[in-house]
C-alpha cells in the first residue's frame, strides 16, 4: 500500500478543519455549555464581568454583528500561523543548540 | 448592540469568564500558566522532530475549530471538545500544552471567549490539567496493556474521557480557593462532575475518531503510537535474522 505523504495528510486535515470552522460552526449548539449551565443553576453567573475584548467586532465569534463562519476561518488561520511560527523558531533553536 | 448582542455573546462563549475567580487566584493561575508554557517551550523542542513538526499547526487549528462546535448533551445544555488529550497523543504533551495555550490566547484576545484575566485559569484547567491528566492516563494504560497500534485510539478516547471531569473538578478546586460568590462547594462539585461526565463522552468520541484516522494512514506520525511501533519493528526483524 502506498503511504500517504505527510504533506497530503496535513493538507487534507487543514481542509477538513477549515470546513468545520468556516461551515459547520454555524450549526453548533447555542445552549449554555457545562460551566455556564452550572453557573446559572447555582447562582454565580452574575459574578461574570465583561471581558476587556468584548467590544471587538469578533467577540463571541462575530455573535450579534459579524459572521461566525468568517470569524472561524480567521481564528483558524491565526492559530495556524502562531503555532507554525512557534514550531519553526523552536526547531531552529534546537538546531543551533546542536550545532554550537 | 445592547441587550440582544450581549445575550448572543454569552451564548457563543465557552470558557471561564472574568469575575468568577478573585484577583489573587487569577494572578496565581497566571503565574502557573506562564511557568507551564515556559517549560513546554523547552520540552517541545525535543518533541518537534521532522515527523511531529508539520502536525503541530494542524492539531492546534483543529482544536480551535472543534471548540467552536458545541454539541447538545441534553436538557438545554451543550458541551464542546477540549482537545487536550487529542493534542498530547498526536504531537506529545509539551507541544500539546503549547497548542492549547495558543488556542486559548487567540480565543480570549480576538473573540472574548474566556476572560483576559481568566486566561491563566483557562490555560491551567485545559492546557495543563487536561493535557497532563490525559497524557498520564494514556501512558499508564499503554504500559499495562498489550502494545498494539490498534489500541492507541481506544486508549486515547478513555484518557480523553477521564480528562474532562478532572478539569471540571480542578475548576471546583480553584473556586474553593478564590470563587467570588458563596456557593456550597459540594453542590458545585456534584453539578460540574455530572455535566462533564456527560460532555466527556463527546470528548472521547471525537478524540478516538481523529486519532484512529491518523493511526490508520500514518501511525509513525502519532506521538503516542511510537512506542508500540518501535516494538513491532523488533518483532518483525528477529525471525528474519534467524532465517538468514
Amino acid at each position: 500500500m502506498r503511504q500517504v505523504s505527510t504533506r497530503t495528510l496535513v493538507a487534507v486535515g487543514l481542509v477538513v478543519t477549515l470546513l468545520l470552522a468556516g461551515g459547520l460552526s454555524v450549526y453548533a449548539s447555542t445552549r449554555p455549555d457545562g460551566l455556564q449551565r452550572v453557573a446559572h443553576d447555582h447562582g454565580f453567573a452574575d459574578s461574570q464581568r465583561q471581558s476587556a475584548t468584548a467590544e471587538s467586532p469578533l467577540a463571541g465569534y462575530g455573535a450579534g454583528s459579524g459572521d461566525r463562519r468568517l470569524a472561524g476561518v480567521l481564528g483558524a488561520v491565526v492559530v495556524l500561523a502562531l503555532v507554525s511560527g512557534t514550531t519553526y523558531v523552536l526547531r531552529r533553536r534546537a538546531r543551533d543548540d546542536v550545532g554550537s | 448592540m445592547g441587550g440582544h448582542a450581549l445575550v448572543n455573546l454569552a451564548e457563543a462563549l465557552v470558557h471561564v469568564p472574568d469575575g468568577f475567580l478573585d484577583a489573587p487566584t487569577s494572578i496565581a493561575t497566571g503565574v502557573v500558566a506562564a511557568t507551564a508554557v515556559g517549560l513546554a517551550l523547552r520540552g517541545a523542542r525535543r518533541e518537534l522532530d521532522d515527523k511531529a513538526a508539520p502536525l503541530a499547526g494542524l492539531v492546534a487549528t483543529f482544536v480551535f475549530a472543534a471548540q467552536m462546535l458545541n454539541f447538545p448533551v441534553g436538557a438545554g445544555t451543550s458541551g464542546h471538545l477540549i482537545g487536550a488529550t487529542l493534542a498530547a497523543v498526536l504531537v506529545g504533551p509539551w507541544t500539546g500544552i503549547l497548542c492549547l495555550s495558543v488556542v486559548l490566547l487567540v480565543q480570549s484576545l480576538l473573540f472574548a471567549d474566556g476572560g483576559v484575566t481568566a486566561l491563566g485559569t483557562n490555560i491551567c484547567l485545559m492546557g495543563v490539567v487536561g493535557v497532563v491528566v490525559g497524557w498520564l492516563v494514556f501512558r499508564g494504560l499503554q504500559s499495562v496493556l498489550p502494545r498494539r497500534p490498534g489500541l492507541v485510539a481506544p486508549l486515547a478516547a478513555v484518557a480523553a474521557y477521564v480528562s474532562v471531569p478532572t478539569a471540571a473538578l480542578a475548576f471546583v478546586g480553584l473556586y474553593a480557593v478564590g470563587g467570588t460568590a458563596p456557593i456550597p462547594l459540594d453542590k458545585l462539585a456534584t453539578a460540574m462532575l455530572g455535566w462533564h461526565l456527560l460532555i466527556g463522552l463527546g470528548e472521547a468520541a471525537i478524540t478516538g475518531l481523529v486519532v484512529a484516522s491518523i493511526v490508520a494512514v500514518r501511525p509513525d506520525l502519532v506521538h503516542g503510537a511510537r512506542r508500540v511501533l518501535a516494538e513491532r519493528v523488533v518483532e518483525i526483524r528477529t525471525p528474519l535474522e534467524e532465517a538468514a
